[in-house]
């Protein structure tokens, strides 16, 4: 049976990139790829593979190898009335974009009070696990969060990658859109064939649960979602909630999350200080403070920049320090 | 003078130039009353930026100014110096060129506009729009790694734009000697493949000549150019500058013997196609056009919520929260 006869298709998370960006190049031609090795390879991950061939040297191009131009020219794409879908090759690189991309994407909007959107996508993979080299694996998305002006969006599954890209992609404002390196090939799952569409600021359970629960995006959610299953086990019922986004962020969600166990641990793969989880425990602070049963916890990386890899897997949550942490929360008297 | 312009022609550029003068000195008055923030003259650039966008066909082209153009831009309409004023005294709609005005707000980030200009014609020509991208920076900016980055972009995409690089002599205190070693800047257009022109700066109709030859090759197809225009900074680099700590003052001085505006009027007054009541009148439209532009600017409506306007298409929940907070704390402190 054919993709398109049935009403969804098992897919790894690069595959359901793949085919979104297919589908939206398809349905909206001025939609346009590019990046560091893009075209010809279909990108170091594949996830741009096949597009050439489909759509062509105009709309899938291989960039200089210069990270500035490539946000830059998105953003003069983006005031041409194109749609512009570049690839920072890896997140540790957009620090070399830094400038087009907080300095200018993220404003211009801003800028120009109204008169030019910046409706880019930039796609990045980001995240650890694979024992890359350096600046291939930092987790920058609290600092993006810090840029006003920017989408950022973190998808863990392989459905939501679709819903979520395809969301972007006609979003006419800019939004980095980050992929979990150990996802691309390491989750998979169900996609819906027809279109999909997941709004952005509206967060998931990824796993129901009473007695605690653990915030996290991205591909920790598989991390925390093992860890449930190990506590639930231990009689503990955790949940896992999937926040899909940063900005915007579903605050109502977690206010919900929060009410309901009392108890909750945010888990990022980033340098702790100023990172996102603070912004999350700053949110409960501020919104449900009087239905904490115990401080809010975090498992983070740590202040040290992202090590090289015989120190990566103490540096990048895992199962056993989310257990690790629940445990000690679930010990807290109300 | 083998050029396609006429007496209206050459009367309307040098009328154009009076007039930047003219409001360059005033907004200089206006720093100094304490009425508006921080401005950079134009005085001793007014050549070649109305050289230039002679040049243009502005119902076609782009203008990607830096933060002193838009005093010289009137041939893209009397709108550019409203907003310009606006600008000055520190109100968004400043940064608003209205619809079909094709200029970008002035840029402050250097070089950064270079690439959005190589964006921006990459669209053009993906579109089959006719008419180029003209993006003004200065000697300083072609340090920038992003110059370097959109000349080398703009030569591998072939695509129709103008690198128009404004040699003033200086970036603030720093002479074009420790900028680079190189003979000049438009030799740097070797390393990108494309052309590269200098031109006295100082003479709009020599400008002109180089920018419509530039722009009849990017309307062939052929791609990119790079101008220098030299020229000299007659003023300081910003009412915040002193340039008497560093600026030769026999230099300065030899400088305003080559004055761009009294250079071109002696040129016209020995074509008998200027006079002393010529001149006279250029000086009260020049005053009445910055007249116009400060009134409509000083009487812009602003309300201090509106400064959460405009960051997205649709603001996101927290910033709707915010504003709401913002204006019942404004009515309340009021």
């Amino acid at each position: 049976m054919s993709d398109d006869l049935r009403e969804e298709t098992t897919l790894t998370m690069v595959e359901a990139i793949n085919r979104t960006l297919a589908a939206e190049m398809e349905r909206d031609e001025r939609v346009l790829v590019f990046g560091e090795d893009v075209a010809v390879s279909g990108g170091v991950f594949r996830a741009t593979e096949g597009l050439l061939e489909q759509f062509g040297e105009e709309r899938v191009v291989d960039m200089p190898l210069a990270e500035a131009a490539i946000l830059g020219a998105a953003a003069g794409l983006a005031a041409g009335g194109m749609v512009p879908v570049p690839e920072i090759q890896f997140l540790g690189f957009s620090y070399q974009a830094m400038h087009q991309l907080a300095g200018q994407i993220a404003r211009f909007r801003y800028r120009s009070w109204g008169r030019f959107s910046m409706g880019i996508t930039i796609r990045a993979p980001f995240g650890g696990g694979v024992r890359t080299p350096e600046l291939h694996s930092d987790s920058l998305e609290g600092q993006l969060t810090n840029m006003a002006g920017l989408k950022v969006v973190v998808p863990a599954t392989a459905a939501d990658a679709k819903g979520l890209l395809t969301e972007a992609i006609r979003d006419p404002d800019p939004v980095v859109f980050l992929e979990p390196l150990r996802g691309y090939r390491g989750v998979k799952g169900p996609v819906p064939n027809a279109e999909h569409r997941v709004p952005f600021g509206q967060a998931r359970w990824a796993v129901p649960g009473d007695d605690v629960t653990i915030i996290t995006w991205s591909h920790q959610v598989h991390v925390a979602t093992r860890a449930s299953r190990r506590l639930a086990e231990q009689g503990i019922s955790v949940g896992v909630l999937d926040l899909r986004s940063l900005v915007p962020l579903d605050t109502a969600g977690i206010v919900d999350a929060v009410e309901r166990t009392g108890r909750v641990v945010i888990v990022e793969e980033a340098v702790p200080t100023s990172g996102f989880a603070a912004e999350v425990i700053a949110t409960i602070t501020e919104h449900a403070f009087y239905s904490l049963e115990a401080p809010p916890v975090r498992v983070s990386g740590f202040d040290a920049p992202y090590p090289v890899g015989l120190l990566e897997d103490t540096y990048v949550p895992d199962v056993r320090r989310i257990e690790s942490a629940v445990l000690r929360l679930v010990e807290v008297a109300p | 003078m083998a050029l396609d312009l006429d007496n209206d022609d050459l009367v309307g550029m040098l009328c154009e130039m009076i007039k930047a003068r003219i409001s360059s000195n005033r907004l200089w008055s206006l720093q100094r009353q304490g009425r508006i923030g921080t401005i950079a003259p134009i005085d001793g650039q007014e050549a070649t930026t109305v050289g230039a966008t002679w040049a243009l066909d502005p119902s076609l082209d782009w203008v990607l100014p830096q933060y002193r153009e838009p005093m010289a831009l009137g041939r893209y309409g009397s709108e550019i110096l409203h907003r310009f004023a606006a600008w000055a005294i520190g109100h968004p709609q400043g940064g608003h060129i209205p619809e079909p005005l094709r200029v970008f707000p002035p840029q402050i980030s250097l070089a950064t506009q270079i690439l959005h200009g190589v964006g921006l014609a990459w669209a053009m020509k993906l579109r089959r729009e006719p008419g180029v991208v003209l993006t003004f920076f200065g000697d300083g900016s072609s340090s920038e790694g992003d110059f370097y980055e959109a000349g080398n972009l703009a030569g591998v995409l072939e695509v129709p734009v103008i690198l128009l690089c404004v040699n003033n002599q200086w970036a603030i205190s720093t002479p074009t000697g420790k900028q680079t070693a190189s003979s000049g800047f438009a030799t740097k257009a070797d390393a990108f493949g494309i052309p590269g022109v200098t031109v006295d700066g100082n003479d709009p109709l020599a400008v002109y000549e180089v920018v419509t030859a530039a722009r009849a090759r990017a309307l062939a197809g052929k791609g990119a150019t790079l101008i220098e225009a030299v020229t000299y900074r007659l003023g300081a680099h910003t009412t915040a500058d002193d340039p008497t700590r560093y600026a030769p003052e026999d230099e300065l001085a030899a400088a305003k013997e080559r004055d761009p505006i009294d250079v071109f009027r002696r040129q016209l007054e020995d074509r008998g196609i200027w006079d002393r009541s010529m001149q006279a009148d250029a000086e009260e439209a020049g005053r009445r056009a910055i007249d116009d532009a400060w009134n409509w600017a000083s009487n812009l409506p602003l309300q201090q919520v509106e400064l959460l306007d405009h960051v997205f298409a649709t603001p996101t929940p927290r910033q709707r929260a915010q504003r709401a907070e913002l204006d019942t704390f404004l009515r309340s402190d009021s």
